[in-house]
């Protein structure tokens, strides 16, 4: 009898990290099935469609430049044109800031499922993640559209080309990606037992784009409010998003200590994410 | 005994009770408060009313408790249990829903649960997309489910809405569409509950083939719950009963079957729609008289229904009917009365029907009734009440014979034979 081959048990044990990466594989057309329902239903029925990708930056920026640029006349740096500056913050603000709302409710909104069938968990939280992904290319197109526009077809063409950084790009993504991811599960795992989180959720990602150097540079707000500066400095998605302005636009500030800084943080949160988001789905269904 | 496929070992789950552990930031804000104070949790008084079966004043329940078994490779096992008696706990548990509080369960193979169809259905998806993401959802991988496409699609009938959005589907092709899908999976063992109850007749009896295919044709080790006697009966090879959590019986189906229906509750005869001042025209009483006085009727004796309307207005042609059905919810006795045939709620009041069946012929078992209520001129269906006043039927006839409960459901009492000797 001891010798019997199971090929798995069901228990009340808890492992910390129970993250099993090969059954999470085996389940890999259900996260790419599920990135192409979020992908495909989202604008059903919409006249649109998938232009709306392009239009909420794209007028995001222009009200944000009138705003900020034009009306507080808020300098961004080495005459790179306010629109372009304001794109390149709002499409990265956008890909961190849809990371985290939609992963931050999967509990709740897959309920249903959840209560019925198993698979890892964990599959919800990263299709979103990596559906967020093909809407963010998207939105880099328009990116590089603008970008070509400014550079080659205006009278004041600004002259800083791309740095060499840019290799950095995938990194950069990839920080996004664990940041918004980590702190969704957190949330999400949270908000099974705790409804108010919901709330604050959207309150507090509204607050934290004013401190994430989304609309104005650094080095401004450094200069002009010295005293908490800290606040916007040591914030991972400004150093994120000052990183991506620098090594598209050449403005911005950029270090690599930072950089490591910014990275061990994503990862800690990604993998304080997992955890609590493991020790939450085995019996998330009793709570919810 | 190395064919045991999947064991489980004492599984137990608990819940809490009342709202201790889901309640609100508030709440536990609330109960840190008191804690601090040295007061005790302020919350944890609601589960004591909440208490039924369990003992004192324990806020826990086990939903199930100690539960063990065995299931062999190609077993057909069915589950059976009233409800609250720990089935749908049991299921969750063995899918991986929900862990259990103590126990092991190990498994040889992949369990794929089938608690509900259509699991993940996206109604703004075509009926093709969904059959790949809720068999992917349930387990299978994108290569399986386009080996069996056209299989899953011819079995469902749905050919030609398949591009369609599931959304514009009735509720029936949506239901076939997703049984199809979850047939098609082939995991070593098939966790079922309750997805037969639905879709039209003869796809019941399409899905019960092709759940007798699974079993007994490919092999497959199945667990089935299932409130329909006749499908553990015809389905199963083995069945446990649950009782408050805990296996009560194991062993041949049949059996099971009989030993489920006995913890049944035994009878009621009389239904009152007491809390009902509506007035709308409703059926306020039925009752059953028995033959016998201590409330059985006995095969070959009249009985008597008495229904008992409430009418405020004159209704056009008013009509009653009532069906008598058995244990697995078939109706076996129908019987209406029109106004045509005699005048009744033709002005406000209330009226009591007795129907009488002479001599009735049903077969020792407990039935129920179905009632309803209706104005046949403008179609409308005042009141219809679903298994109600359940009475027994039993056999007093002393032949020297054992009358088994479910052998048939008519007994003719009066039938001749007639014997001959036709070789030298």
């Amino acid at each position: 009898m001891k010798d019997e081959q199971w090929l798995y048990t069901i228990s009340s044990k808890k492992k910390l990290i129970d993250l099993n990466f090969k059954e999470i594989w085996r389940y890999r057309d259900l996260v790419l099935l599920f990135v192409k329902r979020d992908i495909v239903t989202v604008y059903k029925q919409t006249i649109l469609g998938p232009l709306w990708y392009f239009i909420q930056p794209l007028f995001t920026s222009l009200i944000f430049t009138l705003i900020f640029n034009n009306l507080a006349s808020i300098p961004t740096g080495d005459g790179v044109p306010p629109f372009l500056f304001n794109l390149a913050g709002i499409t990265c603000w956008n890909y961190f800031k849809t990371c985290l709302i939609d992963t931050s409710d999967t509990f709740k909104k897959n309920q249903g499922v959840f209560g019925k069938v198993y698979f890892p968990r964990v599959v919800m939280p990263l299709s979103v993640v990596i559906s967020n992904l093909l809407k963010f290319g998207i939105q880099i197109l328009v990116f590089i559209c603008f970008y070509i526009y400014f550079k080659g077809f205006t009278s004041n063409a600004y002259n800083t080309t791309l740095q060499l950084e840019i290799v950095l790009l995938p990194v950069v993504i990839i920080l996004m990606a664990l940041l918004g991811l980590g702190f969704g599960m957190i949330i999400s795992s949270m908000t099974t037992k705790y409804r108010d989180l919901t709330f604050l959720l959207t309150f507090a990602v509204q607050l934290l784009m004013y401190g994430s150097a989304v609309m104005y540079p650094l080095s401004y707000f450094k200069e002009k409010l010295p005293n908490i500066s800290w606040l916007v400095e040591y914030n991972p998605m400004s150093v994120i998003i000052e990183t991506f302005r620098f090594i598209t636009l050449g403005v911005g500030e950029f270090s690599l200590p930072m950089l490591v800084y910014v990275s061990s943080v994503s990862v800690l949160v990604f993998f304080i994410g997992l955890i609590i988001f493991n020790k939450t789905e085995k019996s998330f269904i009793d709570t919810v | 005994m190395s064919d045991v496929i999947l064991k489980l070992e004492n599984i137990s789950k608990q819940y809490r009770l009342g709202l201790i552990g889901s309640g609100t930031l508030s709440h536990d804000l609330n109960r840190w408060w008191y804690k601090v104070r040295g007061k005790e949790d302020p919350y944890l008084k609601i589960g004591e009313s909440n208490n039924t079966a369990t003992k004192g004043i324990s806020n826990y329940v086990w939903a199930i408790k100690d539960i063990s078994f065995e299931v062999k490779r190609g077993e057909v096992l069915g589950i059976i249990g009233k409800n609250g008696a720990g089935k749908s706990t049991l299921l969750k548990i063995l899918s991986r829903v929900t862990s259990p509080t103590t126990g092991e369960i190990k498994t040889k193979g992949r369990i794929a649960s089938l608690l509900e169809v259509g699991t993940g259905f996206h109604p703004e998806m075509t009926g093709r997309e969904n059959i790949y993401l809720n068999g992917a959802i349930l387990g299978m991988s994108k290569k399986e489910i386009k080996q069996k496409e056209e299989e899953i699609i011819e079995f469902s009938g749905c050919q030609r809405y398949i591009d369609t959005p599931v959304k514009r589907y009735s509720s029936g092709m949506r239901v076939r569409l997703a049984f199809a899908v979850a047939a098609h999976l082939e995991p070593d063992i098939l966790v079922i509950d309750e997805v037969l109850a639905v879709g039209d007749a003869e796809f019941q009896k399409k899905a019960i083939g092709k759940m007798q295919d699974i079993s007994k044709g490919e092999g497959r080790t199945v667990l089935f719950v299932s409130h329909n006697m006749a499908a553990v009966k015809s389905l199963c090879t083995r069945a446990i009963v649950l009782e408050e959590g805990k296996v009560v019986f194991e062993g041949n189906e049949d059996q099971a079957v009989i030993k489920y229906l006995n913890t049944q509750e035994k009878t009621s005869l009389i239904f009152e729609n007491i809390e009902t001042d509506s007035q709308t025209p409703h059926i306020r009483k039925v009752e059953v008289l028995p033959s016998n006085t201590i409330g059985f009727q006995e095969v070959g004796k009249n009985i008597e229904i008495e229904i008992e309307l409430f009418n405020s207005d004159r209704i056009e042609s008013p009509a009653v009917s009532y069906q008598i059905i058995n244990n697995d919810n078939q109706p076996i006795v129908h019987e209406l009365i029109l106004n045509s045939e005699q005048k009744f709620c033709q002005t406000p009041g209330i009226y009591v029907l007795k129907s009488t069946i002479k001599n009735i012929k049903l077969y020792q078992g407990v039935y129920k009734l179905n009632v309803f209520f209706a104005d046949n001129f403008s179609k409308t269906r005042f009141n219809g009440l679903f298994e109600i006043c359940s009475f027994e039927i039993i056999n007093t006839n002393k032949r020297d014979y054992y009358w088994k409960t479910g052998s048939a459901i008519y007994k003719e009492n009066d039938t001749c034979w007639n014997i001959k000797k036709i070789n030298t």
